[in-house]
């Protein structure tokens, strides 16, 4: 138990020191894109929330609980990614054809 | 199982954060930026594929009931969400996220609840913990979604004792927290949501329309952490790696941003409770000058003639739709020869970095966008700096009034132009509610109206000038 505590904790501190640094040096143009990308990255939960789904355990809360985790999760991950990617999609070096 | 089966999991998730760590790189660049979303995208799929065939999934009915609504929602309204509703578009997934982590830990909870089985403080710490900061997210997110789609007034939520309940509310969580880690059944744990539901709402409530961007990136930051706990209460290292990732950038973009208005992240969060009187006597304090008004044909005379013109976009140009006009403005006037910048303000509209998003939607190339520290000291050359919407980035108040609540806020020199152009719905004062010295200065020019309706007129004018 504390040897997997402690594999779980160095995973954590390197992951805080990488998300620090990959995100340092992002142009402010790019926040939005960025902050709805990230958001997108943490709809992981999804695989968090497929485990309790399939757990089939704890009766109907059981079943209620697993099933607004899948929708939540979801949500989250498919409307993330979609809005990220329309969003990135009108970034463009020149002017193009106006509309 | 075979060991090769029991290693496949594992490596799965490993590639899964090695591709989203890349796709954040990537999104550092606006070439590349696209590449690095499908990258995250792809690392997304091969982590719930791998998660399929893990052994404890025992039944398909939730997963796919579940996923297929969540995929319609969440992919409808990503399609269909207008560009100027962002903000509250990534608030309402990010909420989803939250609440998301949250449900995890709870199915965990019954779970060994349910076979009787009696949980370690370290197996209940982690659970008790992303429970509150999910439940929290996701609360607070609704609010900031109800807020930002103005189904509720967007300036601070007050009133008398407001410090009072949060801090009952928050004693209540943390009561009702380690009476859980006491061991304590099932309904503290329906409590525990709730009370933190409650934190959720009570705390964003009494954030102002423009601190918005601030406190959205703080949501997302706290769903990560929620998730990298989740990942704890299973013993899931993607989760760990994924949620963490999330965490660390968000609450860097987090202080990024409360250092470009130059104020404390506690101040944000907690400023309106002080500043609420500041502000409600400014505008008595400061008003007396003169305002200068102006017609659509002396201003579109004025950039037509100019040799440079900044535009400084705002909120109140999203409110009015107003950036394909703009456009439309700006490539008139590059047809008669006038050079146009757009200068950005970091915390400009309501979530970092809008009015780059906007405007890249109405065509505008990131070329001509250029940040505050890069364009400022080029206002000393400009002919016109053509404010559209934007308020309190503009202020001088922040540089010269120490008794004002944005003093100490870098913002965008638009008084060194030679003319300021100020495109306004009324005299009313910004989200902030605080006067604006800019249009008492005799450079400056008011063009009342809507924004859309007054940047349609200028480029129509400016193009048969």
């Amino acid at each position: 138990m504390i040897e997997r505590v402690l594999t779980e904790l160095t995973i954590f501190m390197l992951a805080v020191w990488v998300g620090f640094e990959v995100i340092s040096k992002v142009p402010s143009m790019l926040h939005t894109p960025l902050m709805s990308a990230t958001n997108a990255i943490h709809g992981i939960v999804i695989v968090g929330a497929m485990l309790v789904a399939g757990a089939l355990i704890g009766g109907a809360a059981g079943h209620a609980i697993g099933l607004a985790a899948m929708i939540l999760a979801t949500i989250n991950v498919v409307g993330g990614f979609a809005v990220t990617g329309r969003m990135l999609q009108m970034f463009k070096a020149k002017p193009g054809p106006p509309k | 199982m075979t060991s090769a089966q029991n290693a496949l999991l594992p490596a799965a998730y490993l590639v899964t954060g090695l591709l989203f760590i890349i796709g954040l790189k990537f999104l550092s660049s606006p070439a590349r930026a696209k590449t690095g979303n499908l990258l995250a995208g792809i690392g997304m799929i091969v982590a719930v594929v791998a998660t399929g065939f893990d052994s404890h999934i025992l039944g398909w009915t939730d997963i796919l009931i579940g996923g297929a609504i969540g995929a319609l929602v969440g992919f409808v309204s990503a399609r269909f969400v207008k560009m100027t509703a962002m903000p509250q578009m990534v608030a309402l997934f990010n909420g989803a996220g939250g609440g998301a982590a949250a449900l995890v830990s709870g199915g965990e909870f019954l779970k060994m609840f349910g076979v009787g089985r009696q949980l370690a403080l370290g197996e209940l710490l982690p659970i008790v913990l992303s429970t509150i900061i999910g439940a929290l997210s996701f609360a607070g997110s609704i609010i900031a979604f109800v807020k930002l789609q103005e189904w509720m007034p967007g300036r601070p939520v007050t009133y008398t004792g407001q410090q009072i309940v949060n801090a009952v509310v928050l004693l209540a969580v943390i009561a009702i927290a380690v009476s859980l880690l006491l061991g304590a059944g099932p309904w503290f744990f329906v409590a525990l949501v709730a009370a933190a539901a409650l934190l959720g709402v009570l705390a964003v409530l009494p954030i102002g329309g423009a601190d918005m961007p601030v406190v959205i990136s703080l949501l997302n930051s706290f769903t990560g952490v929620a998730v990298a706990v989740t990942g704890f209460v299973l013993g899931n290292s993607v989760l760990i790696i994924s949620g963490t990732l999330v965490g660390a950038s968000g609450t860097l973009l987090t202080t990024l941003m409360a250092r470009a208005m130059n104020r404390s992240l506690g101040n944000v969060l907690f400023g309106a409770f002080g500043s609420v009187k500041t502000a409600a006597s400014g505008p008595a304090a400061a008003s007396g000058g003169t305002v200068r008004t102006a017609s659509v044909e002396d201003v579109a005379t004025l950039l037509a003639y100019g040799r440079s013109v900044i535009i400084v976009p705002g909120y109140g140009m999203a409110v009015a739709q107003a950036q394909h006009a703009v456009r439309e403005l700006a490539a008139n006037l590059e047809k008669r020869g006038v050079d146009v910048k757009y200068a950005i303000h970091p915390v400009a509209g309501r979530m970092p970095g809008h009015m780059n998003v906007l405007l890249a939607e109405a065509n505008v190339p990131y070329s001509q966008l250029h940040e505050m520290d890069e364009i400022n000291p080029q206002f000393d050359s400009a002919d016109v700096a053509l404010v559209i919407g934007a308020n309190d980035v503009t202020n001088p108040a922040a540089r010269n009034m120490p008794n004002s609540p944005i003093y100490g806020m870098p913002i965008l020199n638009v008084d060194a132009a030679q003319h300021v152009v100020v495109l306004k719905r009324s005299m009313n004062p910004g989200f902030a509610g605080i006067d604006n010295p800019l249009y008492e200065n005799p450079k400056t020019l008011m063009l009342f109206g809507d924004a859309k309706d007054s940047v349609q007129k200028l480029a129509s004018a400016v193009g048969s000038a």
